[in-house]
């Protein structure tokens, strides 16, 4: 995409603002004095649909009071509403103008990267655009993508949507026909066409409750629901309580299905067989609902067989569409900091962590050698302002580094051990977990709304003496660090109190300074975990915040809720620096890319998304969930990415090329943890059904053939092999896994809560 | 795509009925009809969308039961103000009822009186949430500790031996979830391929060293001199986890134990072995059925044996006889099926020798004591009509010239077990008057005996009944279900209670357990069994050790009052039991079991308050289980059933 080379050309400019990046800590607490009055920021997340949505409705009368030369009640109608008169002037570009929340500016200054950092420093209010209904929002997101150019004008969407009426009774006999139609035609084609079914199934109901035939549209429903396909069954769920025209009104599944259009990938011939019948029938009602409804992405070359099609379909909206897919990715990983490695004795221990800086030998490991020259796939380093290393990160490379030489080399004949961390006494209401990267601790965020910190070493949890006890510290002191710590505050475990809801998600700082914790209240906490205080609490999603994460190089974050929009920040600032729009339904689980420049989200909307950190745009879209989706997680080596949802199915996805490469069955319950080994030849999965399974990720990426044919058009066989690949399965007594880590020395840990 | 594979999910809307009562709570009188309808729909729609949110919060609170407070969170998502007062910790007990045609659920609130629960001490403080790490998997292999599931889980053993061809190996385990999760066709032929492999079952039979090293610790602190670490061993086996693979070995070594053991008179060795069968059968994680061909012929060698001690006039080998019946009865009822038929060929065994007129004192008593210990029905077809009989043959003994010590001995055991266990029974189902002459007539000898066994046994339920009547409430009561969940996993650590484990499958046995298809079973009935122990109760403040607790059927219809229909129908059974519980080495404390069983109408909500009952250190006692499943054969044996097998 255009706007991403301009960001890196723009590099030098950049390089400018990074030194304003690196102050944190002190900053933090500055922006916490600042956080109540950030109230503007109220208004951002999904307001009552009303205001907008009235303003849209008047809008479509006016346009369609001119359209049919009404000139003078045009008139009338404006001055009453107090509009000016340029609001209506451009129907069609004030649509898009209307849907301009966050993403479109965002995406329109993206191009330079001073844009992440200069707008909120200057504390431009993001706000009024962004007060846009989330709605608004999603079909703006579709304005981004080249290829919702021609989309119609949203305002005839609200009025129009469902207003030409046929008569209720035909509609059972217009489905039938297609029906029969479909099942009469040849099978390559059949499979294909079926995928049409679901989305007119929709429509032609809503259409009939919307038209208040309510016994026409329940007889309509029992007819054709049982055809569907099963993984539909949720949304029919939903579509089936629905059943008067005023339950559509502020019902959020439905403003999906009229907003959005249904993709369908079709190839050309089927698209054909399709147009003809339905021309020749003069079926104008269905005709109607595809090109309304419907956006079919038709491509050139053999027809798709069914298993192909059910692999990629199940979500909200159906397929991505093609082109979505298409904007570059660097999935490469960044270059690692040269950083001089004292490497002590091998049979020394790595307990005396300040390091005895005896022979400093130039490393010789497969770390080392990838630092040395740029992956061609990776994002310029500077492409996103990232914060300096301190001394004290470069302290944990260097641990780190070390621990890498002792791992184990995981393979399918060495797999890992793994050690459970159970949670007793939790009573069901541990709701989030997570570990720090050198595992040293492990914090839990709870239903009662506290957020536990334990230490898992024999170090104990310290708090920093308080500020007059501080005074009279020897700052000149070698062991000024230690003293500063109160003795008498050692513990194993901290409680952290601030939040009035079930906490959903918590992450760990890269250098384990802070703590973030996401809850039901709508907030996103920042904690110390030097002084186990709050800092921050981050105000924006308005709905509860179902998860959060920290960068992998800290000073990022990215939160994502309820309100379906992810809002990426930086730790020193009250307001998002980036909002995500464009899932059309809660997100409940987030993720950075390992080399940092992307973010990853799955939603209740069955769908992934991958962002672009500098640009702000959809990168891409993944389909093929039939459920919610709860975990995520990047291979080490940033080009391949698994997915886990409510169906018990890991998806794993080429991330450079946009496809699902490999699908792993053998759960039977949602998974909530994914994680790859160290070195990516492993993919461990915890589950509901309190199971912890190993795959065999070397495998299942090597047996996927991607020839230029597939790339090209995502079109892929994947192999029946879960067995194959399945590695080990290991029950708890009665213990869901929800959390999953790799210690640097490939140790598998896990974490639940008992439930007896 | 059958049209009919989904409910009719657009039509499931409340009953209008509900609106005019809810609208009559409020104080609006008249409603029209089409006003409830239209309500009706509008506040289903409302409802499936709150519970629809309500969803998002259970899956985000990683759980799979949606509580109260998802509901509250669902609801303030609307900007509607959650509904206060409805926290609940685990779940809401709703009940069911029917009549006239209408089914209801209803969440029951008792009155309680309010100085019971002041008087109450409070409970215990919930224990606060700890961490605590163990290993799920070393290099691949899963260590059998007590903290992972067992390596072949007791459903899996028995479909092994109920189904050895269907079975799928502890090592395949995996992949037959896998298939489980696939689709059909995929798995179907799967399990074609499987079914070949499957026919040459691979099953080693050695143990790693470590395994070793256990078995014969275990073994010899079982039959050691030492009761400590016999206490210790027996635990053991009766709650470890991972003892699957060893169960031929012991299963062996107490075959061979009795076999010498019985030989060599050595009372003290077979009481041993019998309690590491009792622990064997404890272990919630084994199934026996496999074992049954040697450990049944060594139970019952212990019960009628002639000779089982060095010196019979003086040692309490009865004592062995009678803890070995019991063990006999509950394996009978757990491990009777109709291809077995494990307990009619007990009977009959049973019947045949006690039948035989040169059959020893001793044997005897055995066969009585295994016969009378299958249950009440037992009892009533085969003991009571050979009272007379047995009474004539005891007059002999006692009242003729002195044969010898020995046989006067075991005819004063024999007499009063009769009694024990007759009284009880004809108590029940015998009408008053009861009658001093009239029993003579009927049992002969015992009779005048019998008859004040009996009179004391109804006073004694009459007792029992006026003390449950006021405590009831108090037993019955929720209490906060934290207890139960506080030791946690049942660790290796301190805090290792197995009851947490054993409570509950030791209740569902006796309630799902259905009975066998010979025996004309009555309607199902359930029962809560509650047991105190007088040493170590530290949870159960209701009933205080010493209480002696007596009930009638009065007692029944009061804990179901709410389903006073059903009552009329069903003549509620009560049991008391009071024995020492080991019967043998008397190192446990005495402990004491109420039985209460009752309709099959009430029991739902009798189930569910059993989950909730104060779990006490001593409900995992192997007796209590053993008593709730004594009652659990109320109809048994019609003679049809001893036909030769």
């Amino acid at each position: 995409m255009a706007a991403v080379q301009d960001g890196q050309l723009n590099m030098e400019v950049e390089k400018d603002i990074k030194t304003e990046i690196t102050n944190d800590g002190s900053g933090n607490i500055n922006a916490n004095s600042s956080s109540p009055g950030s109230t503007s920021s109220g208004g951002k997340s999904k307001s009552p649909a009303g205001s907008g949505e009235d303003q849209q409705t008047l809008l479509a009368v006016l346009q369609f009071l001119k359209r049919n030369k009404l000139t003078e009640s045009v008139d009338i109608l404006r001055r009453e509403a107090g509009l000016s008169a340029d609001a209506d002037d451009s129907p069609v570009s004030d649509s898009a103008g209307a849907g301009s929340g966050g993403v479109p500016n965002v995406s329109a200054d993206g191009g330079d990267a001073n844009s992440l950092l200069s707008r909120v420093s200057i504390a431009t209010p993001v706000a009024p655009p962004a007060t846009a209904p989330p709605k608004g929002l999603v079909r703006s997101h579709s304005k981004v993508m080249p290829s919702g150019g021609e989309d119609q004008p949203d305002v005839n969407v609200v009025l129009s949507a469902y207003s030409q009426q046929g008569d209720p009774v035909l509609y059972p006999l217009y489905y039938n026909g297609l029906k029969k139609f479909i099942e009469s035609v040849l099978d390559c084609h059949r499979a294909e066409l079926s995928q049409v079914f679901y989305p007119l199934f929709v429509h032609m109901y809503l259409e009939l409750v919307y038209n208040n035939h309510e016994n026409e549209a329940k007889q309509f429903f029992e007819k054709f629901s049982g055809d569907q396909e099963c993984y539909y069954e949720e949304d029919l769920r939903i579509l089936s309580s629905m059943s008067k025209k005023e339950h559509m009104k502020g019902n959020e599944t439905m403003l999906d299905f009229r907003t959005s259009k249904f993709v369908l990938r079709i190839s050309r011939d089927s698209y054909q067989l399709l147009k003809r019948h339905l021309q020749e029938r003069q079926n104008n009602q269905i005709w109607n609902i595809i090109q309304e409804h419907l956006y079919i992405d038709i491509f050139d070359g053999m027809p798709r067989s069914k298993s192909q099609i059910d692999a990629m379909s199940g979500s909200l909206a159906g397929e991505g569409k093609r082109d979505a897919n298409k904007a570059k990715v660097f999935y490469g990983l960044l270059k690692e900091p040269e950083i001089e490695v004292p490497l002590d004795d091998e049979d020394e221990e790595a307990e005396n962590e300040e390091g005895k800086p005896k022979k400093k030998k130039p490393k010789k490991d497969s770390m080392g050698s990838k630092s040395k020259k740029q992956d061609p796939n990776a994002p310029q380093q500077t492409r996103i302002p990232l914060p300096e290393l301190k001394d004290s990160d470069k302290l944990d490379k260097i641990m780190n580094m070390k621990e890498a030489t002792k791992k184990i080399r995981l393979s399918p004949d060495n797999l890992p051990s793994i050690c459970f961390y159970s949670f007793l006494n939790a009573y069901q209401g541990l709701t989030a977990v997570d570990f720090t990267d050198d595992s040293s601790l492990i914090a839990g965020g709870f239903a009662d709304s506290t957020v536990r910190v334990w230490s898992v070493t024999p170090k104990k949890l310290r708090r920093v003496k308080s500020a007059a006890d501080l005074s009279n510290i020897d700052k000149e002191s070698d062991d000024v660090l230690e003293r500063i710590m109160d003795e008498k505050t050692a513990s194993e475990s901290k409680i952290l109190y601030g939040h009035s809801g079930p906490v959903y998600g918590i992450s760990f700082s890269p250098d384990r300074n802070y703590l973030l914790s996401s809850s039901e209240d709508g907030t996103v906490r920042l904690w110390s975990l030097q002084t186990f205080t709050c800092l921050v609490g981050y105000k924006g999603h308005n709905y509860p915040v179902w998860d959060t994460q920290f960068s992998p190089y800290g000073y990022y974050f990215i939160s994502g809720g309820h309100d379906r929009v992810a809002r990426l920040w930086a730790t020193d600032h009250y307001q998002p620096l980036r909002m995500f729009a464009g899932h059309l339904a809660d997100i409940t689980c987030t993720l950075f890319h390992p080399n940092s420049n992307y973010v990853a989200t799955g939603s209740a909307d069955r769908t992934i998304r991958l962002w672009d950190v500098l640009t702000g745009n959809c990168v891409r879209i993944l389909t093929g969930h039939k459920g919610p989706i709860h975990s995520l997680a990047f291979s080490p080596n940033g080009k391949f990415m698994a997915s886990g949802a409510t169906d018990g199915r890991v998806l794993l996805w080429d991330v450079g090329h946009g496809l699902m490469v490999g699908e792993l069955k053998g759960h039977s319950d949602t998974i909530y943890a994914l994680k790859f080994s160290r070195d990516g030849e492993i993919l461990a999965s915890g589950s509901m059904d309190n199971t912890v399974k190993l795959w065999d990720t070397l495998k299942a990426f090597d047996d996927v053939e991607l020839d230029d044919f597939t790339a090209a058009t995502g079109h892929i066989h994947l192999p029946e092999n879960s067995q194959e690949l399945l590695l080990g399965t290991y029950m708890t007594k009665s213990t869901p896994v929800i959390h999953l880590h790799f210690t640097r020395r490939n140790l598998l840990l896990a974490a639940g809560a008992y439930n007896p | 795509m059958a049209e009919e594979r989904r409910p009719k999910q657009c039509t499931v809307v409340l009953p209008t009925e509900s609106m005019k009562a809810m609208a009559e709570s409020i104080g609006v009188g008249q409603l029209q009809e089409e006003s409830c309808a239209a309500l009706s729909e509008e506040v289903s729609y409302r409802i499936k969308e709150i519970a629809q949110d309500a969803l998002k919060f259970m899956h985000h609170g990683k759980r799979r039961k949606l509580t109260t407070s998802d509901i509250d969170h669902a609801l303030k998502l609307k900007n509607v103000e959650p509904l206060y007062g409805f926290q609940s910790q685990e779940f809401i007990p709703f009940r069911f009822a029917s009549g006239g045609g209408r089914e209801l659920h209803f969440y029951e609130e008792k009155e309680v009186d309010l100085s019971d629960i002041i008087n109450t001490p409070l409970p215990r403080v919930p224990l606060d949430v700890s961490l605590k790490a163990h290993w799920l998997s070393i290099e691949g292999v899963q260590p059998a500790i007590p903290e992972n599931p067992p390596p072949a889980p007791k459903e899996q053993q028995k479909a092994e031996s109920t189904e050895p061809l269907k079975v799928v190996k502890p090592g395949q385990e995996e992949e037959g979830s896998i298939q489980k999760g696939q689709g059909a066709i995929s798995a179907e032929a799967k399990g074609k391929k499987e079914g070949l492999m499957r026919m040459k079952p691979r099953s080693t039979h050695e143990l790693s060293v470590e395994q070793q090293l256990y078995y014969k610790e275990i073994t010899e602190a079982c039959v050691g001199s030492c009761e400590a670490k016999r206490a210790e061993a027996l635990q053991s086996i009766a709650t470890d986890p991972g003892l699957y693979q060893m169960l031929p070995r012991f299963s062996t070594f107490i075959s061979e134990g009795v076999r010498v053991n019985v030989v060599q008179n050595n009372l003290a060795l077979l009481i041993y072995l019998m309690r590491m069968v009792k622990a064997l059968m404890d272990n919630p994680t084994l199934y026996l059925e496999k074992y049954l061909h040697e450990l049944i012929p060594a139970v019952v060698t212990c019960i009628v044996s002639k000779q089982l001690c060095l010196r019979p006039d003086v040692d309490n080998h009865w004592a062995l006889r009678d803890f070995a019946a019991r063990l006999m009865a509950q394996s009978c009822k757990t491990f009777s099926t109709t291809t077995n038929n494990i307990q009619s060929r007990i009977t009959k065994t049973f019947t045949k020798s006690w039948l035989d007129e040169k059959t020893q004192w001793t044997t005897r008593y055995g066969c009585i004591a295994g016969l009378s210990e299958l249950g009440p029905d037992v009892i009533k077809t085969l003991i009571l009509p050979r009272l007379t009989v047995e009474g004539a043959r005891i007059k002999a003994v006692s009242e003729g010239p002195v044969v010898s010590n020995i046989d006067k001995i075991g005819a004063d055991h024999v007499q009063s077990l009769l009694l024990k266990h007759c009284a009880s029974v004809i108590a029940k189902t015998r009408p008053l008057p009861d009658n001093m002459e009239q029993y003579r007539a009927d049992y002969g000898y015992l009779g005048p005996t019998l008859c004040s066994h009996v009179v004391k046994a109804r006073a004694q339920a009459a007792l029992q009944a006026q003390q449950v009547n006021r405590t009831t409430l108090t037993i019955t009561q929720p209490r906060p279900t934290l207890t139960v969940s506080q030791s946690g996993i049942g660790g290796s650590g301190g805090s290792r209670s197995p009851s947490i484990i054993k409570v509950p499958s030791s209740l569902t046995l006796m309630s799902t357990r259905p009975g066998t298809p010979t025996q004309p079973s009555p309607p199902a009935t359930k029962y809560i069994v509650m047991a105190t122990s007088a040493g170590a109760s530290s949870t159960q403040q209701v009933l205080d050790g010493s209480l002696v607790i007596t009930l009638s059927s009065s007692s029944g219809s009061s804990v179901t009052s709410t389903v006073a229909s059903a009552t009329s129908t069903l003549q509620p059974l009560v049991k008391l039991e009071s024995r020492g519980a080991g019967g043998l080495g008397g190192s446990r404390p005495l402990q004491k079991y109420i039985v209460v069983s009752l309709p099959t109408s009430a029991s739902s909500s009798l189930e569910s308050k059993s989950g909730m009952l104060p779990p006490s250190s001593s409900s995992t006692s192997p007796i209590s289980l053993e008593a709730g499943m004594k009652m659990d054969h109320t109809g048994y044996v019609p003679n049809g059933t001893l036909l030769p097998i």
